[in-house]
């Protein structure tokens, strides 16, 4: 049960009352436009009532509503895109959807993680949970990228790594070990957006970039809010508690230095536009590329190294040295 | 050749213990073991074969020639998250540093195998389930970097419940942190050995654990990405005893060999042998 949908029910009860009334409205002699516009005041007042303020639980479910936009939403919207298929190897994996495209008339490789909106097409896609051939797609495109000079850009949704038998014998491990080990020495700009839920290394393994990019509402954590509480606390229950402690949001990581740049959503999430809300995203990933394109793939690589290398908090008397040659 | 006194001292205490903690039962054959004995025989059961989890300072005890210096170790955890669940984590770790006698999970230095220069880095399971937050992404960085800039082999010997919950998205990041570091390291033509012991799993095994040259795996070690609980939960059924182990991981072609704790010294020391004739990237470029 998504906690934002249920709320979300007592709304669609009102925004329907509005819609019906301005039907009638229309037919009728009586202005009724002041109730009209009395309602809809209320509409507001309950919305940002409901939505003003999100607790990190509430996030999470903003995260996995099923009518938020996902990659496919923000890879339909670019000015045109070839999808390049499977691992050359063994399978196609359909939670992972990625090609050549044009963002804003600039050629890139775009790569994103694909969950389904609804039970048919969440068992196509894995509910977004990418098996190590999904990963070696990605691996082999930023690979094809990094060739041909392309710019990456990843978009983020998954709960996690797939977490089955023929994946372990498949060797995930290795799978998302070399997606990390390709994307901090690709010498082309990376800008990774976190658009739904980051879960885990199975997240990461598309999100090491210059610039990592999330929605308001979007989360980014070490594990699931469910996972964490059933590896602590042996009770995948508690994962509201999890949520709490975990410091996922997007303005947690921004202030670690880990997310770069927070794109506002509408009041009540990004479903409830998700056209604009593409299109804000889309603009930050393209400004991002224009900043980036001034660096070249020797500062690009440096930076990039340099970003992660100071990662963490710790305590020492020393001074730490940070390797600056490359 | 034995170990030098201060290592030893460093190693676990054995005769300061009970007469009960003297002896331990082996969860695989269920003989019970004297622990000196059992420790001179570098913790592998001698009826079965089992091999027991190792500390830190034993297993280094185990593989050097005699010197081993240690660095990093004045890098120490902090709190960045506050976190608290019916502990705070300082305390946690109290306790974690009181049955460790360690400072964190992992421990690095350079030291001599046969006299070949290595850096090493040894995870211990002991400490919060070996898990990598900060310090153990860091002192492995810095070992990295140091292993690079004196052009020397670098093995290291995983165990890992995978990423520290308690760090959150730190701890994540630091699987980023260490591919920075191996990614130059051996980009430059240097030479990488993981070990990868009992068990090694998420965060550390997708990260450094798999990004090695040489991938080695201790007998019977538990290896894999999901934790075994995690799989049988999501697909509802028992996997099979084999699954995930060193053995099994051999024959799906994941790792380059399996050997047992005895011969782990002399394996290492012929791997050094191979890629001591070799010439590396960097001479060549120059
Ligand atoms: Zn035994």
């Amino acid at each position: 049960m998504n906690v934002i949908v249920e709320r979300e029910k007592g709304l669609l009860e009102l925004e329907k009352r509005i819609a019906e009334l301005r039907t009638a409205n229309e037919s009728q002699p009586v202005d009724m436009a002041p109730e009209i516009s009395a309602l809809e005041q209320k509409y507001q007042e309950i919305l940002r009532d409901v939505f003003g303020s999100l607790t990190p639980w509430e996030k999470v479910n903003m995260a996995r509503h099923p009518g938020r936009p996902t990659s496919l939403d923000y890879i339909g919207r670019l000015d045109r895109f070839d999808e390049l298929h499977g691992d050359r190897h063994f399978r196609d994996d359909h939670a992972v959807v990625g090609g050549f495209a044009l963002l804003h008339g600039r050629p890139v490789v775009v790569i994103g993680q694909q969950r389904g909106r609804d039970t048919k097409e969440n068992l196509r896609r894995n509910f977004g949970m990418v098996t190590p051939e999904g990963y070696r797609k990605v691996n082999r495109l930023a690979k094809l990228a990094s060739h041909l000079g392309l710019p990456i850009v990843t978009f983020v949704d998954t709960k996690g790594a797939d977490p089955g038998i023929s994946s372990e014998e498949h060797a995930q491990s290795e799978a998302i070990a070399r997606c990390l080990y390709e994307f901090t020495i690709a010498r082309v700009p990376i800008v990774a957006t976190i658009v739904g839920e980051g879960g885990s290394g199975g997240a990461l393994a598309l999100a090491i970039a210059d610039t990592v990019i999330m929605l308001e509402h979007s989360v980014y954590s070490v594990a699931s809010p469910e996972g964490c509480a059933a590896i602590l606390w042996g009770d995948s229950t508690k994962a509201e508690e999890a949520a709490s402690r975990l410091k996922l949001t997007a303005q947690d990581l921004e202030r670690f230095g880990i997310v770069d740049e927070v794109v506002p959503e509408p009041l009540g999430g990004a479903h409830r536009d998700s056209s604009g809300s593409v299109t804000r995203v889309l603009a930050a990933i393209d400004a991002a590329l224009g900043r980036l394109k001034a660096l070249g793939p020797q500062k690009l690589v440096e930076e990039r190294y340099r970003k992660y290398r100071r990662l963490g908090v710790w305590q020492t008397e020393r001074r730490e040295p940070i390797e600056t040659s490359s | 050749m034995p170990a030098p006194e201060w290592l030893r001292i460093r190693r676990s205490k054995e005769g300061g213990k009970s007469d009960a903690a003297l002896w331990s039962k082996c969860p695989d054959c269920g003989d019970v073991l004297y622990r000196p004995e059992l420790a001179e025989n570098a913790y592998v059961c001698p009826k079965c074969d089992h091999h027991f989890r190792m500390s830190a300072y034993d297993r280094i005890s185990t593989i050097v020639d005699g010197d081993f210096v240690e660095i990093g170790n004045d890098v120490l955890p902090g709190d960045p998250l506050e976190w608290v669940d019916r502990k705070t984590y300082p305390n946690k770790m109290q306790a974690d540093r009181e049955k460790s006698g360690l400072s964190e999970a992992v421990v690095c230095g350079f030291g001599t195998i046969a006299n070949f220069d290595v850096a090493l880095g040894v995870m211990d399971f002991h400490f919060r389930g070996g898990t990598m937050g900060t310090v153990v992404g860091e002192r492995l960085a810095l070992l990295f970097e140091a292993a690079r800039q004196k052009k020397v082999p670098c093995i290291v010997f995983t165990a890992s419940g995978g990423a520290r919950m308690e760090e959150g998205m730190l701890a994540l990041m630091q699987m980023a942190k260490t591919t920075a570091t191996v990614t130059r390291f051996v980009e430059d033509g240097n030479f990488f050995v993981t070990v990868l012991t009992d068990p090694t799993t998420g965060g550390v095994s997708a990260s450094f654990g798999f990004q090695a040259d040489v991938i080695v795996a201790e007998s019977k070690a538990m290896i894999g990405f999901a934790g075994r609980r995690v799989i049988e939960q999501t697909i509802r059924q028992k996997l099979p005893d084999q699954f995930q182990t060193a053995e099994f991981l051999l024959e799906k072609g994941h790792i380059d060999m399996v050997v047992g704790r005895r011969d782990l010294k002399a394996t290492l020391v012929r791997l050094l042998e191979y890629a001591a004739g070799g010439r590396r990237e960097s001479e060549k470029r120059a």
